[in-house]
């Protein structure tokens, strides 16, 4: 996996084409094309409004683009996005388990909606509860989990209907180092065992230079650079590190704040404040 | 990565079977949203109690007053009968009404979105949520029929007269929560939707027969309430309710008027409920 080098089409797992997403005269999401392979852990990494959570909105039909295409796990996301919800798990930067359930009455209300067969369910969430390392707090409220148990239980949820893409954004945010690596462990077991691409999107430009098979740095709507973490290092300089290149490939005019800047640093900051 | 799915292992000859699993599927989908609220309730019971406040002031402030005055109920029918129909209508209502907060507050949370990208269709999920306010009613609804036997309200306990009263009750929640739920995909934001939601429950109650009757209204007023659909599931509610009620508009009318003005909000809510995640 450290080189990829053009793939049989097959293995590809999300191919946009000029993806592109307005509101109003902001166009979040500027012509973005790209292809990620089957089996990838693929970074995406740009500064607070760069259009990273746009981009992983369109890709899980949450929100349709203005122009563009884009399949993922081989289907359209604007003609089958129902075919595409099927093949895909999405990991949102809020917290999207419900506080007020157990973990297990978590699992239950995805492993219904996504249609896992009435007698495999138990025994799915058993397992996939277990992997996560839940097994002992199954049944206590999630709001009463810590931030890196709640992120390990929205992992949880995307072993029960054995997805082929799985989106995390922002999986890290707000957790102390040991719970960030403990997410990382299981992200890279899921990639290894089954095989499965991941999607990430980080601030800690330490752990995507560790764990990312692949990057794309997004700035403005647009993808400034993609590459394996060495290869844009190597466009910096010879001792520059992931850092550097963030720095260095921002356009500099990105200090004036873009429109979607506000929004969602207030959206990061209760997440995080929420986590710990 | 095979284009054909999930589904491509299946004969094709069984259409009928996968008919059978989409409907089965559907139904799994909406139960699940519906379950996870009772799930909810049994975990906190004390918000049953916390929200049973209103209904007893209701009775027992405004209806023992207003029974002293002569002429408000129809027939033989008590003052405080008459009400207890009509305030357990309301308790319904207000759970209803203010369920699109629910839904924002889910958006902002991060459990919309989680919904959303589960490939449950979104008429599933608002059903789902629509059964849930039903839920929620009918544990009201508990707390106001044992207030209203209290109180001496002549109170029909026919097993088929409850399970109508509960099937009117579910149907009523089922429609008005949905109208907030519509609500909350225009306006997005709490503070907004508070304001809202006030201005919408006055007109709903008052401009219905919940505490008085149609024929002590102005005729402009009249034909407000006679499109108000709360007014139809108090008349629905009035009949099976009492041991000597009766109902205005006939029960048919009755559940026909509440079944297709849910079926309508259901299918504008779900066009709207997935752009919520926007």
């Amino acid at each position: 996996m450290q080189t990829a080098s053009s793939p049989p089409i097959h293995d590809i797992a999300v191919q946009a084409s000029r993806l592109t997403r307005k509101f109003g005269d902001l166009t979040a999401v500027d012509q973005v094309t790209l292809t990620i392979n089957q089996g990838e852990i693929f970074g995406l990494i740009g500064p607070n409004g760069a259009g990273k959570s746009t981009l992983i909105r369109m890709l899980t039909t949450l929100l349709p683009p203005t122009s563009g295409s884009a399949t993922v796990a081989g289907y359209d996301i604007v003609s089958q996005p129902a075919e595409v919800r099927r093949h895909i798990a999405y990991v949102p930067q809020l917290l999207s388990a419900d506080s007020a359930l157990t973990g297990y009455e978590n699992m239950l209300l995805s492993a219904r909606l996504y249609g896992v067969p009435r007698r495999e369910r138990a025994e799915r969430i058993t397992r996939a509860l277990a992997r996560m390392g839940l097994s002992d707090v199954a049944h206590h409220p999630a709001g009463h989990y810590s931030g890196g148990m709640i992120r390990r239980l929205e992992i949880a949820h995307s072993l029960l209907h054995r997805p082929t893409v799985l989106f995390l954004d922002e999986p890290t945010v707000g957790l102390d180092p040991g719970a960030r690596e403990t997410v990382w462990e299981h992200v890279l077991d899921l990639r290894d065992r089954f095989h499965r691409t991941m999607i990430v999107t980080s601030h800690h430009m330490d752990e995507i230079d560790e764990f990312c098979d692949r990057i794309a740095l997004i700035d403005r709507g647009r993808i400034a650079a993609v590459g394996t973490a060495s290869e844009l290092k190597a466009r910096v300089g010879p001792d520059a590190t992931l850092d550097d290149v963030f720095i260095r490939l921002v356009a500099a005019t990105s200090e004036t704040e873009s429109e979607g800047g506000y929004g969602e640093v207030r959206r990061a900051r209760r997440a995080a404040r929420e986590h710990s | 990565m095979a284009k054909s799915g999930e589904h491509a292992g299946q004969p094709v000859s069984t259409v009928d079977r996968s008919v059978g699993r989409a409907l089965g599927d559907y139904a799994t989908q909406t139960f699940a949203v519906a379950a996870a609220e009772v799930q909810k309730l049994h975990h906190d019971p004390l918000e049953l109690l916390t929200r049973a406040v209103q209904p007893v002031l209701w009775l027992m402030l405004f209806g023992e007053v207003m029974a002293r005055v002569r002429g408000v109920a129809p027939g033989n029918i008590p003052y405080l009968d008459f009400l207890a129909a009509g305030i357990l209508a309301q308790s319904a209502l207000f759970v209803a009404i203010f369920y699109g907060i629910s839904a924002i507050w889910e958006r902002d949370l991060g459990v919309l979105q989680r919904y959303l990208v589960s490939p449950a269709p979104r008429s599933a999920l608002v059903l789902g949520k629509a059964l849930s306010a039903g839920v929620r009613a009918l544990s009201q609804a508990m707390i106001v029929y044992a207030l209203a036997l209290l109180l001496g309200v002549g109170i029909d306990l026919h097993p088929l007269n409850i399970l109508g009263v509960a099937v009117a009750i579910v149907l009523g929640s089922a429609l008005f929560s949905t109208l907030s739920l519509i609500i909350a995909c225009i306006v997005k934001t709490r503070e907004r939707f508070m304001g809202i939601g006030q201005v919408l429950t006055m007109p709903i109650f008052f401009a219905s027969n919940a505490i008085y009757p149609l024929s002590l209204m102005p005729a402009w007023l009249r034909v407000v309430s006679h499109v108000n659909p709360l007014t139809y599931e108090v008349d629905a509610l009035r009949a099976l309710m009492l041991t000597n009620g009766v109902s205005d508009y006939g029960l048919l009318l009755d559940f026909g008027v509440l079944s297709a003005a849910t079926v309508v909000l259901t299918l504008i809510a779900a066009r709207m409920y997935g752009r919520m995640g926007y």
